[in-house]
């Protein structure tokens, strides 16, 4: 008995240890970030990358952590944005007197509330059933907003601003950098609240009915029970994530509550790893920057998403962080550096690979948007002439050689792989 | 001498096909009733009928005089009864520790709580360790519990169904697919485990039903055809005819 | 009033008879394969894509044959090569890669085409009003729809019940493990089941496109209603899919034909608010507004009060 308890005593504060330091180095990063990245570009990425975080895991309570696949958590997101938004206007009008960064709350409670309504009906069943409803519920929304105007703001939306609030320690949250670290401090305590939520009873019971509701019932547990309490609290840091979104742009539209949202917070989740709490948080980082930064340079940005999207559940299920995580076995046994050479190796093909498609698809796109006097494109910093064969068979051969090689290089790295985590494949 | 189940006048059909039919039958409490009959029979029927997976078609079902009949399984657990199954029916992506942590969490009264952390109920986690060690699985403590052995597996279930700590336990086949010496265990464990309370079960090695039953039902084509000691029941040549009979003619 | 009512219900019908074909695909492959195609409306946009680009070259009629021959090729490609693959780790990530599928065949289509609209017509030998009642024409063209839908159902209908392959599908809907066990090669009943519903769903954008728009949010204007179709019919079932696909359609016609408000309803009841009252957005609210509400609170009531749908048998 003794040994499993001691076992159990000193895995539990060995996890404590690990886990305060995580997050106190969070604290620190998240502070010191602006003072890396200090252009207001990235101050602005930085803020939407912490909305994306909370956004993306109060969506995991959800799919990852509960089983619930949700076609429309925008819902949630878009009406906290909403009415932290009326609720901003509120305050500027001196009617409520709430500091402004406490907005999110608002947006919270306002999440948590139509949470708790559309909970009622919808946490009845998992699977194909709950997708359909959360499916049906968001398009409703979404079209009420365009039919409610005056709440709405139709097209435009509703607008605001937040330097108008009572006094908060003398910040008045006209620059972005203010407005930034009430982000972090959001994210950061969201981000802290979700993860000792999953460690709770309802937490853990949520787990359990994912993979079984039926037993779940059978040792004391209403699976309709469990699921609402995490659907409530799943709207409740949805809304968050609208209210922090009100401050940050000082402008809500329907966009914030359609299915394109919707969708987007699918892939940030599933794309990063809906298996590990920390799935969404990379999947919020890396989704916000490929789409800030690759729609900076490239009009099919979308396309290169779906695709990646696609990638991930055909090959990757376990999202990005799974695929991190796969390297732990060998990073225990101190022999990931044996991976080094043959990543690197297998890098060159693959970069090879992606460029032949990309500039494929880059090169159709221009010539099937250009006009006739303007036949050249700059691509990989090389101008390329679009009525010429050469740049189209040099991307077709840079594709075909980036296959080849990868399939040439494939056994060595499935050698290196097996090398590393003990030979034979299996310790 | 009180009764822990009382089945009165029990009857379930699925569509116009009969299961159980017109099913009386008292439980005492503390004994170990073992209840068998030909595939078929309905055995299982009826244990998904008193844990509240179906619910019945007429009559009712008592848990301690308290009528139970058509209550959702999560109520009935609440009132003292817990259950394993035929099939393996675990949490598989959770660790096997989990597995019976989440069966402790209600009755030590934390029910939906989000705001206790697990990690902080000493009394949950020390009943969970007592479990694992009760059902030999302490060492695998920290494994997912679909990666366990199928006899490992079987264990477990056992363990969610009494982790809890109810006084009314019903197994369904607990030794189903074990071999020899596994079934030995598992016996012994159900022996220890159902000590002082009651304990129901389906079960078709007849080795461990004359060895653990205190009594013995027999269900043929959902009804009961005789209720009594193992060794009248042995003797009972209705029972021989219907069932022991056709359990030779199929060896 | 009559003429409204003759219009909505026959437009009303040409809609519901083409939700129907989308539906009578998505519930094909549901009931084999147990996948609700989020991407099947996909299909139903490459149709009219399809069609759009074969009839600026070829023409119209050898688009209709060839659009929807394409689709089914691609679908049963796409179920071979990629859905068998996400296959073995269940239903979720089924679902959830349909989803993408709906998302990167909308980004393929604006690639491809482009994003405005395209300039798809019908066959110039339809256009013509085919009859004309109180000053409003009736295309001929639509009435080819209403008659090439009702084929297919025919269609349907004679393969389900007289055909062998039919006898083998009306058992995997009734009994959805039965497939496997009448010893038939599953992959290919998939792969074929695939290609059949989204073809279908082909189709239907090949015949639409002309009348309803070829533009590449096609595809999720009328995704969503087909879902609530099926789920509103009963998933699985081919009748309940009929019956609300034609529900939805006439409904939903009726309402964008009848220009009435909520104030026009209170005012006959002796009601009426001022302009300037904070739920002024309500009391103006009027059908037409309303109608893309409908299907949604539809699926919504339905799965509140009948979770298996109006004529389904299983809940899932």
């Amino acid at each position: 008995m003794s040994t499993l308890t001691d076992l159990r005593r000193s895995m539990v504060a060995e996890a404590r240890r690990r886990q305060r330091l995580t997050w106190l180095i969070s604290a620190v990063v998240l502070v010191a970030l602006p003072w890396i990245f200090s252009s207001s570009f990235s101050i602005s990425i930085m803020t939407q990358i912490g909305i994306a975080i909370i956004f993306a895991l109060s969506y995991n309570m959800l799919l990852g952590q509960g089983g619930m696949l949700s076609f429309g958590h925008a819902a949630y997101f878009g009406l906290g944005g909403f009415l932290a938004m009326h609720a901003m206007n509120y305050i500027a009008d001196g009617a409520i007197p709430l500091p402004v960064p406490l907005l999110p709350l608002i947006g919270g409670v306002i999440g948590l509330f139509f949470g708790f309504i559309i909970g009622t009906f919808s946490t009845r069943r998992a699977g194909t059933v709950f997708a359909m409803i959360s499916l049906g519920v968001a398009e409703l929304i979404a079209a009420l907003s365009l039919i409610f105007v005056g709440f709405f703001g139709g097209e435009e939306g509703v607008s605001s601003n937040r330097t108008k609030g009572p006094d908060f320690f003398g910040f008045n949250f006209g620059p972005d950098i203010q407005v930034y670290y009430v982000a972090a401090f959001w994210a950061l305590i969201a981000a802290i609240a979700m993860f000792l939520f999953s460690r709770t009873p309802a937490g853990r019971m949520a787990n359990a009915v994912r993979d079984n509701a039926e037993r779940a019932e059978f040792i004391g547990y209403s699976q309709r029970n469990v699921r609402m309490i995490s659907f409530c609290l799943s709207g409740f840091f949805a809304g968050l994530a609208g209210g922090m979104f009100a401050i940050a742009y000082e402008i809500v539209t329907e966009e914030t509550l359609n299915m394109n949202q919707s969708g987007a917070v699918l892939l940030m989740a599933y794309i990063g790893g809906v298996g590990y709490f920390i799935g969404p948080i990379i999947g919020a980082i890396i989704m916000t920057l490929l789409r800030t930064v690759l729609s900076n340079f490239t009009e099919l940005w979308m396309l290169y998403v779906g695709l990646l999207f696609i990638a991930t559940v055909m090959f990757v299920p376990s999202g990005l962080t799974g695929l991190l995580m796969m390297h732990g076995p060998a990073w225990k046994r101190r022999s990931l550096k044996r991976l080094l050479a043959p990543y690197a190796a297998i890098s060159i093909p693959s970069l090879a690979v992606i460029m032949g498609v990309g500039g494929l698809l880059e090169l159709t796109h221009f010539a099937h948007t250009t006009s006739m006097d303007d036949r050249v494109m700059t691509l990989f910093s090389i101008p390329m002439n679009i009525d010429s064969l050469l740049p189209w068979a040099g991307l077709i051969a840079l594709f075909i050689g980036g296959v080849l090689g990868v399939r040439r290089l494939r056994p060595m790295l499935l050698d290196a792989w097996a090398d590393a985590n003990g030979a034979g494949g299996g310790d | 001498m009180e009764t822990a189940i009382r089945l009165n006048r029990l009857h379930k059909s699925f569509g116009p096909t009969p299961i159980i039919t017109d099913v009386n039958l008292d439980i005492v409490k503390g004994e170990r009733h073992a209840i068998i009959g030909p595939n078929g029979a309905g055995k299982s029927t009826l244990f998904h009928l008193i844990s509240g997976r179906y619910e019945p078609t007429s009559g009712d079902i008592e848990l301690n005089g308290e009528s139970i009949g058509g209550l959702p399984p999560y109520e009935i657990y609440r009132k003292g009864l817990s259950r394993s199954f035929q099939v393996t029916n675990i949490f598989a992506r959770m660790s096997v520790y989990e597995n019976i942590r989440c069966a402790v969490l209600w009755v030590k009264g934390y029910k939906y709580s989000f705001w206790n952390r697990v990690d902080n109920m000493e009394d949950v986690n020390e009943r969970t360790e007592e479990i694992l060690e009760r059902i030999n699985l302490a060492d695998r403590a920290f494994v997912p519990a679909g990666l366990l052995a199928y006899a490992e597996q079987r264990a477990l279930e056992i363990g969610i169904a009494i982790a809890g700590g109810n006084q009314v336990i019903i197994l369904d086949e607990p030794t189903a697919g074990m071999s020899h010496s596994e079934t030995e265990q598992v016996v012994e464990l159900i022996r220890s485990v159902s000590e002082g309370k009651t304990l129901v079960m389906v079960e078709h090695d007849m080795g461990v039903v004359f060895n653990l039953a205190d009594r013995i039902s027999v269900l043929v084509y959902g009804r009961i055809i005789a209720t009594d000691t193992p060794e009248n029941i042995r003797a009972n040549p209705a029972v021989q005819e219907a069932y022991l009979g056709v359990e030779a003619d199929h060896e | 009033m009559l003429e409204i009512t003759i219009f909505s219900l026959l437009n009303g019908t040409v809609y519901g008879l083409l939700l129907f074909m989308l539906s009578s695909g998505l519930t094909l492959i549901f009931s084999m394969m147990g996948i609700l195609n989020f991407a099947h409306a996909s299909f139903y946009m490459l149709g009219a894509y399809f069609g759009y680009t074969i009839s600026s070259h070829i023409g119209f009629w050898p688009g209709l044959i060839f659009a929807p021959l394409i689709v089914g090729v691609m679908g049963a490609l796409l179920e071979r090569y990629a859905l068998r693959h996400v296959h073995k780790h269940g239903h979720v990530a089924e679902l959830i890669f349909t989803f993408g599928l709906a998302f990167l065949l909308e980004e393929l289509t604006q690639f491809f085409w482009g994003t405005d609209q395209q300039a798809y017509k019908g066959p110039s030998l339809l256009d013509f009003p085919l009859f004309t009642l109180f000053d409003a024409n009736f295309p001929a063209y639509k009435a080819f729809m209403l008659l090439i839908s009702i084929g297919i159902f025919l269609g349907l209908l004679l393969v389900l019940t007289r055909t062998r392959v039919g006898l083998i599908i009306q058992a995997a809907i009734t009994h959805p493990n039965m497939v496997n066990m009448l010893g038939h090669n599953v992959p290919f009943v998939f792969m074929a089941t695939f290609g059949v519903g989204t073809a279908l769903a082909g189709l239907a954008g090949t015949i639409a496109g002309p009348v309803m728009g070829t533009y590449p949010g096609m595809a999720h204007d009328l995704g969503s209603i087909v879902f609530v179709v099926v789920v509103f019919g009963g998933l699985g079932s081919l009748a309940g899919a009929l019956v609300a696909s034609l529900m939805i359609g006439i409904i939903q016609t009726f309402a964008v034909g009848l220009n009435y408000s909520v104030s026009d309803f209170l005012v006959t009841i002796g009601v009426s608010f001022p302009a300037d009252h904070f739920l002024h957005d309500i009391w103006t609210m009027t059908l037409p507004q309303v109608a893309p509400l409908i299907p949604y609170l539809m699926l919504i009531l339905i799965l509140i009060f009948r979770p298996m749908g109006l004529f389904g048998t299983r809940e899932t």
